[in-house]
């Protein structure tokens, strides 16, 4: 039929960061996920596309969120699904990635999405196993559909991305999702702007192109989308230092209250990639204010994972019987 | 090779005239009926015959709606480019409608098999029938023929039949089209 064409196709065999995508890729997964927008809107929200796909859902860290929407994904478009969490599993009787990803592959697994601890676990991967990679997060690296459904998000919500004015505020230092919204972000032409404690700032974060302001209120002023990222409990003082001193002072500092949002004067879009610890980052007033999208995030995230898959398979050799 | 005219402007605006009386033949007043065109080019056509029903019995009497049927086709992987979705626009259960499935050109079937399958995400119809403004008979792939036609053509494999529409390419036509000199 017709010629291969590069803007019909994806230009990666795997998702492992947006660093790999070109915008034409982050377009075509926007314009696809609209069609899976839709189709998770209909009475009946599945559709036969991926069902002679097998996908296996490897989590070596905890997550709910991530795993439902790409299991939720997986299953609307009619893939046979399998899920492994490492917890009580061979890893903890000292099987090696590779080795435990090779043993479910010899079951005829045709993708894999991948959750890690460890910063570059999936791109490692996607050099030595035969399986399409997506990158469901590795550690403090990269998490490319969070940035994908938050960037969809914005469009949907205020009609373009080219332009825009994101705050991200938080803990860049060890979040994931800062970094991969930073990237989809200025390929997209928004401009990004960075607010949170001097000790959660990388070092060297301005070498790539993005604004830093410790004072989160002339942030918000700046800015016409606000992501407040979780204070990641679980990553905090692992070299036996407090990066800040107490929830409370954060909260008084980087948190967004409704008393602060009023005083931006203007509507700032808000959003959050979940799960909020309420009353820290932001409180309850906040999060389910009018100009709040947290929920239509979590919305978008299964349309985009639909369309990551689906372009992802896409390009997976149909085996000749 | 020069393309071949199928349908001028004028015979265009006949034969979905005619298309509108038969519909209006067999179903009344066309309560229960639900027109439903296939995107991307099954929509012009059934615009155009919701406009004339319309204008024949004055006055708004079935649902319309446009269906996209990319996640059900059947060549998926199976080409190497992809075809990009479409807008589906469906307010309404089709439980128990009577459904009209309109495309511009029937050729293999395997559209509207797509079409059929992604139909039942939306209800169960109490019929299907399917409208076509060109039939490429005898080039069918599957058990599926139409219940309405504009018009029949005799053609082979590589010959192409493009349908242009007023609205999108500037004028009503049919031609038949060979990429053999």
């Amino acid at each position: 039929m017709s010629a291969l064409s590069s803007s019909d196709q994806l230009s990666s065999e795997h998702l492992l960061g947006i660093s790999d995508l070109s915008p034409a890729d982050i377009e075509l997964i926007f314009r696809t996920a609209d069609g899976f927008k839709e189709v998770i809107n209909r009475p009946i929200k599945k559709v036969p596309s991926l069902r002679d796909i097998t996908i296996a859902n490897l989590f070596f860290e905890s997550s709910t969120r991530t795993r439902v929407s790409f299991e939720l994904a997986e299953r609307r478009l009619s893939a046979d699904v399998v899920n492994f969490a490492s917890s009580g599993s061979s890893v903890s009787k000292g099987e090696t990635l590779v080795d435990t990803v090779n043993n479910i592959l010899a079951m005829k697994v045709d993708m894999v999405v991948m959750r890690h601890p460890d910063p570059g676990a999936a791109v490692f991967l996607s050099r030595h196993v035969d399986a399409r990679i997506v990158n469901a997060g590795d550690g403090t690296h990269e998490h490319p559909t969070q940035a994908l459904l938050d960037a969809y998000s914005i469009r949907e919500k205020l009609g373009r991305v080219n332009g825009v004015k994101v705050l991200i505020v938080g803990d860049i230092l060890h979040s994931r999702v800062a970094l991969s919204n930073i990237l989809c972000l200025q390929k997209l032409g928004a401009e990004v702007m960075l607010s949170g404690p001097t000790t959660l700032m990388p070092r060297y974060i301005t070498s790539l192109g993005v604004k830093v302001e410790h004072d989160l209120d002339k942030a918000l002023q700046w800015c016409d989308v606000a992501n407040m990222l979780r204070i990641q409990l679980e990553r905090q003082g692992g070299d036996g230092i407090a990066n800040f001193p107490s929830l409370r002072e954060y909260a008084m500092l980087f948190g967004l209250d409704l008393d602060r949002y009023r005083r931006i004067g203007k509507d700032v879009v808000i959003m959050h990639p979940g799960p909020i610890n309420r009353g820290v980052e932001i409180t309850s007033e906040v999060a389910d204010h009018a100009n709040s999208i947290i929920l239509d995030q979590v919305e978008n995230g299964v349309a985009i994972r639909m369309a990551v898959l689906y372009l992802l398979a896409a390009r997976i050799p149909r085996q000749s019987v | 090779m020069q393309p071949m005219t199928i349908l001028t402007s004028e015979a265009f605006g006949l034969t979905v005239g005619r298309l509108c009386h038969q519909l209006i033949e067999d179903h009344g007043d066309l309560k229960g009926v639900a027109l439903i065109g296939l995107q991307p080019r099954g929509t012009a056509l059934a615009r155009r015959l919701r406009t004339g029903l319309e204008r024949i019995l004055g006055g708004e009497y079935l649902e319309y709606g446009e269906l996209d049927i990319t996640f059900h086709r059947d060549d998926f992987r199976h080409r190497s480019s992809l075809h990009s979705p479409s807008v589906t626009q469906m307010d309404f259960s089709l439980d128990d409608r009577k459904v009209i499935l309109v495309d511009d050109v029937l050729f293999t079937g395997r559209t509207i098999r797509a079409g059929l399958d992604a139909l039942l995400a939306f209800g169960r119809p109490a019929s299907v029938q399917l409208l076509v403004l060109i039939d490429r008979r005898f080039s069918r792939e599957l058990p599926i023929q139409p219940d309405y036609v504009g018009k029949w053509v005799d053609s082979i494999a590589d010959q192409r039949v493009a349908v242009e529409w007023k609205e999108a390419e500037g004028a009503d036509r049919v031609t038949l089209q060979s990429d053999r000199p």
